[in-house]
């Protein structure tokens, strides 16, 4: 399985951080004024395809009868539907396309850990000529990073919405212990901290499912090291954890979908 | 595990699908399942009326059937009746008949006995005259005994 490594010295570190490095491309001088152009082609392909089968499918949308893949589309649609009616109590023609996105466009990324490490790694080489690309983008720390960003933002937002920004300023020096001057300061701090901990346990939590998915594939990918029986081993392990993985994946996206739609609820109820 | 520029442009990125999704994915098939949902609400309102419409319809037949019954047993039974008084009146018309009948013959026969009761008066008058001829050895002239002959024919 790592035959197509034997150029290199394969030890199993360099077999790992090989599978592990970005295709980054710099554009300025600094190490932030790059584009992991892997995450962003995968990310955006899944997009476009998650987006445009819903398209697809809803252009030919009948009130009658529906086919076999607009009940598909349907049975998603309902899903996050009253997920978000429970949750969201409001006008939710925005939050509710918002987290079906989420959930169809994550949950793709997500799935691109159900291809096979090496074999589509041989086919990105050999095929595409690129010799690092990751194919999950979930598994990269930016992509979480800026799906959670963007819905801080959208929680900012809606908070300032439904509060007004002199209600949202109220809410982020008088809540939760009180109004007492002497209480802003822990309260601000109180806030301050959860604003912080919101994105980064949105997107570590996606992030670290998705990362050590990856990771284990790898490892169990390292049986083939041992010979022809190992190999086979190894392939039965992955079997096993990619079937337990289907799980992993569709939670994931169901979790950063439901957080995602949680935060924007809580921002826009007032305090 | 670097932050780099991917970051904004997955930022990015994801309003763009958001946008897209909100603005043509979900309104139009939210359309189309509002519109299914009222569809199959007003199939089940109608499916429910037609059943409540087939009850009252189900009442009104079997009326009718108890109606027709009853007038069908009706006209049974006076056809019944019709046929008893017909039967009846020729029975009582028969008899009428036959008592007429009878009597015709009755006094047809009498007319005839009365006739030969008369022709046999008229006989023995002969006879009795011829006999008083040959008694008395001459002739007797009719014309002059003609009320002695009477007289005997009455107290035949």
């Amino acid at each position: 399985m790592a035959a197509e490594h034997a150029e290199h010295a394969l030890t199993p570190t360099s077999y790992i951080s090989h599978h592990l490095s970005f295709m980054t491309h710099p554009i300025g001088n600094t190490p932030f004024m790059s584009v992991n152009v892997d995450s962003l082609v995968m990310s955006v392909l899944l997009g476009i395809l998650g987006c445009g089968f819903m398209w697809l499918v809803v252009r030919g949308a009948t009130a009658a009868v529906p086919g076999k893949r607009q009940a598909m589309v349907e049975l998603a649609v309902e899903f996050v539907n009253e997920q978000v009616k429970s949750i969201f109590h409001g006008n939710i023609s925005f939050i509710a396309p918002l987290a079906l996105t989420v959930f169809v466009w994550v949950f793709l990324m997500n799935a691109m850990d159900f291809l096979p490490v090496d074999i589509s790694a041989y086919i990105y080489e050999h095929v595409f000529g690129l010799e690092k690309w990751r194919q999950v983008p979930t598994a990269d720390i930016n992509t979480t990073f800026g799906l959670s960003i963007a819905v801080w933002v959208l929680m900012i937002f809606y908070s300032i919405k439904a509060k007004g920004l002199g209600g949202w300023f109220h809410e982020l020096t008088c809540s939760p212990f009180g109004g007492h001057p002497v209480l802003w300061i822990p309260n601000f701090l109180f806030n301050l901290v959860e604003y912080i901990s919101k994105p980064l346990s949105h997107s570590l939590r996606l992030y670290g499912n998705m990362y050590a998915g990856e990771i284990i594939f790898l490892l169990l990918g390292l049986w083939a090291a041992t010979g022809l029986a190992g190999t086979f081993f190894g392939a039965l392990l992955s079997t096993g954890w990619a079937i337990f993985h289907i799980l992993i994946v569709a939670l994931q996206a169901y979790i950063f979908m439901m957080l995602t739609i949680v935060y924007v609820a809580m921002a826009h109820e007032s305090h | 595990m670097n932050i780099n520029l991917t970051l904004i442009a997955q930022f990015v990125w994801f309003f763009a699908f958001v946008w897209f999704t909100s603005r043509f994915v979900w309104p139009p098939l939210m359309r189309a399942i509002d519109e299914r949902q009222k569809k199959i609400a007003d199939g089940l309102a109608a499916a429910e009326k037609g059943q409540m419409e087939l009850v009252s319809a189900k009442d009104r037949v079997e009326d009718l059937i108890n109606g027709a019954k009853r007038q069908s047993q009706d006209l049974v039974a006076n056809a019944q009746k019709r046929a008893d008084e017909m039967v009846e009146a020729a029975k009582s018309a028969a008899q009428t008949e036959g008592e007429r009948q009878l009597a015709a013959a009755r006094s047809s026969i009498e007319q005839e006995i009365q006739q030969a009761r008369e022709e046999l008066r008229g006989q023995v008058a002969a006879l009795a005259l011829v006999g008083a001829e040959r008694i008395l050895m001459r002739e007797i002239d009719a014309a002059k005994h003609q009320e002695v002959l009477d007289k005997l024919s009455t107290q035949l």
